[in-house]
């Protein structure tokens, strides 16, 4: 079986994101080829994640009407009969066109392999899972970020320029502003992410909640009401209306437990609870809890990461 | 303007997940469904507010059985103009995409809304393959969106910030959160709405890209282990030596 995978990069490298699709690939057995855009230092690292070839488009395109050309014509062009795309902010543009180009079912966010035609992913914001049968010649898939490992140690890829016919661009990109300056890992793709709620009490008390996520490398989020307050910022809003998160370890602070703050970061591997009332719904979704005061646990909690070294 | 609202059906945020027949069927028995929230909150009442400003018009259009029109009543008492109803059991992105797709194509439509993703299916997929198959432009996950002389000004979520995009029209535009605020029907609205035309058409051969196999539940989550308040450090360790994720 061969694969064909999207590989977004940046600065030269692959994402994150791109090498998890690569090594999920080639986990379902396949042989894949990997497309990356723009500039690209070497093999952009796809090989290390188990790419055998790279194909190479020289510009960078920003419509990702022209990228699903591109991958499309990438996947007809190595008799690819499957495509695999990270489920982020671009693979979810790109992938859908490609689908329909090339006749092929699709998989959105898939947590499992495929075997056979069958493939696993979440649904009722991961209250149930779905085992998906994909029918089409061509399966087109895209992998939940952080939701597979990368695994490491391929040899470096054979580099092939590319040279696809894109077409017209419909959509182009005029700026860009972050939503954090401390560089931190976006929510979606965190590993680790602190988090609070209402009994934070008001926005000017979030030092303690960003000096744990700090000292944790991790990424702050919130409660809805927290952000329709403005509190904090809308993308920080994470659950069944906001982002859904599957870090290794998140830390929910001051938030109850609502079912559809749950569904949001029920994923994650880890869930530990601070809250001062030990009835919190919170307590049966965690792992950990700790029932207390959060303005006292979180400044602690820190302490004691940091004294872990 | 002329504006195409996708709206779909969800189960409340607070349903009981269960299924039945063999578990390839999501039970829905006692389930009470709303507008997926990102379609009613976000895509419908943004087209709403451009109808305003821009004048034009909003239909919306669901891909769906008939237990579908409390739901699309619901969005012509929010406001909208006129709805469509597509006669099918929806049961794949690709499926509704070419459905709509192929209803919408003859429509003259400037702009096609929908939600970032339903919450029940949670794939953010069929937005992207109507762009496809309509061959109009597509910002996904769009926080903002205007109209300004033929062209879609919209910011849209991407990796660690906000990014503002332009693109041509027709376009498809998939909305999250930030796009507008949720509005509640008035009783006008929800009068007016009953006599509001909700035309329902038969579904042509549609595509199929992937079926749902079975469902399963995920496994119970085990007991949460309670540490004391005083004892941070106590987490820590298990945090590190038992959950081995520090
Ligand atoms: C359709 C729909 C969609 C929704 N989508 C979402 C969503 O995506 N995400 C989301 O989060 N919510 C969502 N909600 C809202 C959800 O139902 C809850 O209202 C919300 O999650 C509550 O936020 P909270 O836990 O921060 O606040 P509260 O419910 O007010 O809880 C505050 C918690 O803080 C605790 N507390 C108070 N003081 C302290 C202290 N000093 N130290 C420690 N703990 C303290 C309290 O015991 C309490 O448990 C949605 C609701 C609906 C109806």
């Amino acid at each position: 079986m061969k694969c064909l995978a999207y590989l977004p990069t940046q600065d030269g490298q692959a994402t994150k994101a791109g090498l998890e699709a690569v090594s999920y690939a080639k986990k379902c057995g396949a042989d894949v080829v990997a497309l990356a855009l723009g500039p690209l230092n070497a093999d952009g690292g796809a090989g290390s994640a188990g790419a055998s070839k790279v194909l190479h488009v020289a510009h960078d395109l920003q419509d990702e009407a022209q990228i699903a050309r591109a991958v499309s014509e990438a996947a007809k062009a190595e008799g690819a009969s499957m495509v695999v795309a990270p489920h982020n902010y671009v693979g979810r543009a790109v992938a859908p066109r490609v689908a329909v180009r090339l006749g092929a079912g699709m998989v959105p966010g898939v947590t499992g392999v495929l075997e056979g035609s069958t493939v696993q992913r979440n649904v009722f914001s991961g209250k149930a899972m779905a085992h998906v049968s994909l029918n089409s010649e061509v399966k087109v898939i895209t992998t939940t970020p952080n939701a597979f490992g990368v695994e490491l140690g391929g040899a470096e890829a054979a580099v092939e320029s590319f040279d696809p016919e894109v077409g017209e661009a419909s959509l182009k990109v005029t700026g860009f502003k972050a939503s954090s300056s401390d560089g931190s890992v976006p929510l979606p793709e965190a590993v680790r992410v602190v988090s609070a709620g209402r009994g934070l009490k008001g926005p000017e008390h979030w030092g303690i909640v960003e000096e744990l996520a700090t000292t944790l490398e991790a990424t702050t989020a919130c409660s809805r009401p927290v952000s329709d307050m403005g509190w904090r910022p809308h993308h920080e809003h994470v659950g069944q209306t906001g982002i859904t998160i599957r870090p290794d370890l998140y830390i929910a602070a001051g938030i109850s437990g609502a079912i559809q703050h749950l569904a949001g970061v029920n994923q994650s591997k880890v869930i530990v609870a601070i809250n001062t009332d030990p009835e919190a719904p919170f307590f049966k979704a965690a792992d950990y809890g700790i029932v207390g005061d959060a303005f006292e646990v979180l400044p602690k909690l820190t302490e004691a990461v940091k004294n872990l070294g | 303007m002329k504006i195409l609202v996708c709206i779909s059906k969800a189960p409340d945020t607070t349903s009981r997940i269960a299924f039945t027949e063999g578990d390839t069927q999501f039970d829905k028995n006692g389930v009470q469904f709303i507008v997926n929230p990102y379609d009613e909150w976000y895509a419908l009442v943004r087209a709403l507010e451009l109808k305003e400003a821009q004048g034009g018009s909003v239909t919306t259009i669901t891909v769906g059985e008939a237990d579908c029109d409390p739901v699309i009543r619901k969005a012509l008492a929010i406001g909208a103009d006129d709805a469509v109803r597509i006669d099918a059991n929806p049961t794949d992105a690709l499926q509704v995409a070419s459905l709509i797709a192929d209803h919408a194509g003859d429509g003259g439509y400037d702009l096609v809304l929908c939600g970032k993703e339903t919450i029940d299916h949670n794939g953010s997929v069929v937005g992207g393959m109507l762009a496809e198959l309509m061959n109009a432009s597509f910002v996904s996950l769009a926080t903002s969106l205007e109209v300004e002389g033929g062209v879609v000004k919209a910011t849209r979520e991407a990796a660690g910030g906000l990014e503002s995009v332009e693109a041509s029209m027709p376009a498809v535009v998939s909305a999250a959160k930030g796009m507008a605020e949720q509005r509640i029907p008035n009783m006008r609205g929800i009068m007016a709405a009953r006599t509001k035309p909700l035309n329902v058409v038969p579904a042509g051969d549609a595509l199929q890209g992937a079926t749902v196999a079975k469902f399963e539940l995920p496994p119970a989550k085990g007991e949460c282990k309670m540490i004391s308040a005083d004892q941070p450090e106590e987490l820590v360790r298990l945090l590190r030596e038992e959950a081995k994720i520090l």
